[in-house]
């Protein structure tokens, strides 16, 4: 049971990275422009109420990935958890733009087995499936307040993943969750090897470097969902520092018919931008529904 | 590297005086402001211009810690020339025979420009960062064939003026 008890919390850092939740997972380098190639970037990365601003939980530094402007994958140096973020080094030794950041894909859901009901995946909040941000929020958004509670799973009826499904299992209802959350840094004169879109779920495209943004020029992005335009999405931009304002100040912009958006840029500094949609266009297995989020960490520098 | 940028600026004089246009040949003039401050390093300072209807940015100087090596090498900190550095100069190697040079005191300084500038209406950018201090951007108007012009820096720099020489 203590066991149990253990995967079940540490599971629950990796899935507060999906962006369903109302916790804001971010990636805050030190910088995203070097001028030679003896450098390192550190990196906080947590998940919060607010991004950047560490209040919460330390992100989960396993699945960080690097992508050389070479086209080679890098690695992250001196990862460390504190207990509201963590923090971890790229050394950036190659010319180039670099990609740095998760790229996760994960399937949940429900099914019942001999009349019983059954879960897939992991369950979030380390509070047991009954808890508050337990597992009945995975399958949809929170009960309406006064709602009556839904019913609690037993938790020696989950299984890990869709290939422990027993057979003779029915009513499957199986969601692939996709998610990425990235930031870019160039030394020297940027590259676009990095930046390539993989044409699989939910990616950015950025028109021109996306280390060369400027408080008084617009920023252009473009929005793929497997590798065609993605129109109609709903785009959050925040400002950094939040807490020393009165709003959020965030901007909501959504796609025009070719998955492009033109960002203005109140002030200078770091940028978070999120973007999710849901789908029915699964590439797991026995999933019938997506739901797909893309996450990039921007600076933005005063002209 | 000082060396050669001596020779480069002993060079320009006597080519300018063989030119039959004489209002070709140009000089600006930078003035580093003397600051008031107990911790004072040099700044590093980037000059370049750019064609008025827009085109690519050419350097004409860049002042920066030429001999510092090691792990925080003098190029670190190119990039908090932060608009010089998006406009041209990380496609610049460096150190760059006749534009890059060693950081200046506070004073005045002349800059031959080069006589194959292209005639046309340009402008004329001079950005400075200082450590532990600010970072100033400022334009002027350069034509060619040479028109006197002069602004001046609020912070970070002083006088700037073109003339004819």
């Amino acid at each position: 049971m203590i066991k149990k008890t253990f995967l079940l919390t540490a599971s629950a850092a990796a899935l507060t990275a999906a962006p369903a939740f109302a916790h804001s997972a971010w990636l805050k380098p030190s910088t995203t422009v070097l001028s030679d190639q003896s450098q390192s970037v550190t990196v906080d990365a947590a998940t919060s109420t607010e991004p950047f601003n560490a209040d919460h939980n330390a992100m989960n530094t396993d699945d960080i990935k690097v992508w050389a402007p070479d086209g080679t994958m890098g690695k992250i140096e001196n990862a460390a958890r504190g207990r509201y973020r963590s923090t971890f080094d790229v050394k950036i030794d190659k010319p180039g733009t670099w990609r740095i950041g998760t790229q996760t894909s994960s399937v949940s859901g429900t099914f019942k087995l001999n009349g019983e009901d059954w879960r897939v995946g992991r369950m979030r909040g380390g509070m047991g499936p009954a808890g508050p941000g337990g597992a009945a929020q995975l399958a949809g958004p929170a009960p309406a307040a006064g709602a009556p509670p839904r019913p609690a799973f037993d938790p020696s009826k989950v299984v890990a993943s869709v290939a422990e499904i027993p057979a003779g299992a029915t009513d499957l209802n199986l969601t692939e969750s996709q998610s990425r959350n990235e930031f870019f840094v160039t030394s020297g004169e940027p590259s676009a090897t990095a930046l390539q879109p993989t044409n699989n779920g939910l990616e950015m495209v950025p028109e021109g470097s996306p280390t060369d943004l400027v408080q008084n020029e617009p920023g252009k992005f473009r929005f793929l969902v497997d590798g065609k335009p993605a129109p109609g999405i709903k785009v959050k931009v925040i400002p950094d520092g939040q807490r020393y304002r009165e709003s959020e100040a965030s901007q909501e912009l959504t796609t025009d018919a070719g998955g492009a958006i033109s960002v203005g840029w109140p002030v200078a500094g770091f940028y978070w931008l999120n973007a999710s949609l849901s789908d029915d266009k699964p590439a797991a297995a026995r999933a019938t529904k997506r739901r797909l989020s893309y996450t990039a960490t921007l600076e933005v520098v005063a002209p | 590297m000082r060396k050669s940028l001596m020779l480069a600026a002993g060079l320009a004089v006597p080519t300018a005086a063989l030119a039959a246009s004489p209002a070709l040949a140009g000089s600006l003039n930078v003035t580093i402001p003397r600051q008031g401050v107990a911790e004072y390093h040099k700044p590093y300072v980037g000059i370049w211009i750019e064609p008025r209807g827009g085109g690519e940015a050419r350097t004409l100087a860049v002042w920066y810690e030429i001999k510092k090596g090691g792990n925080e090498p003098g190029t670190k900190w190119l990039k908090d020339l932060r608009t010089w550095w998006r406009k041209g100069g990380r496609s610049l190697k460096m150190p760059a025979d006749g534009v890059s040079g060693a950081t200046r005191a506070p004073g005045a300084y002349r800059i031959p420009l080069p006589d194959n500038i292209r005639p046309g209406a340009y402008t004329l950018f001079v950005e400075a960062a200082r450590e532990n201090g600010g970072r100033e951007l400022v334009s002027i108007p350069l034509s060619v064939p040479i028109k006197n012009a002069s602004t001046a820096g609020k912070s970070e720099l002083g006088a700037i003026s073109i003339t004819v020489r």
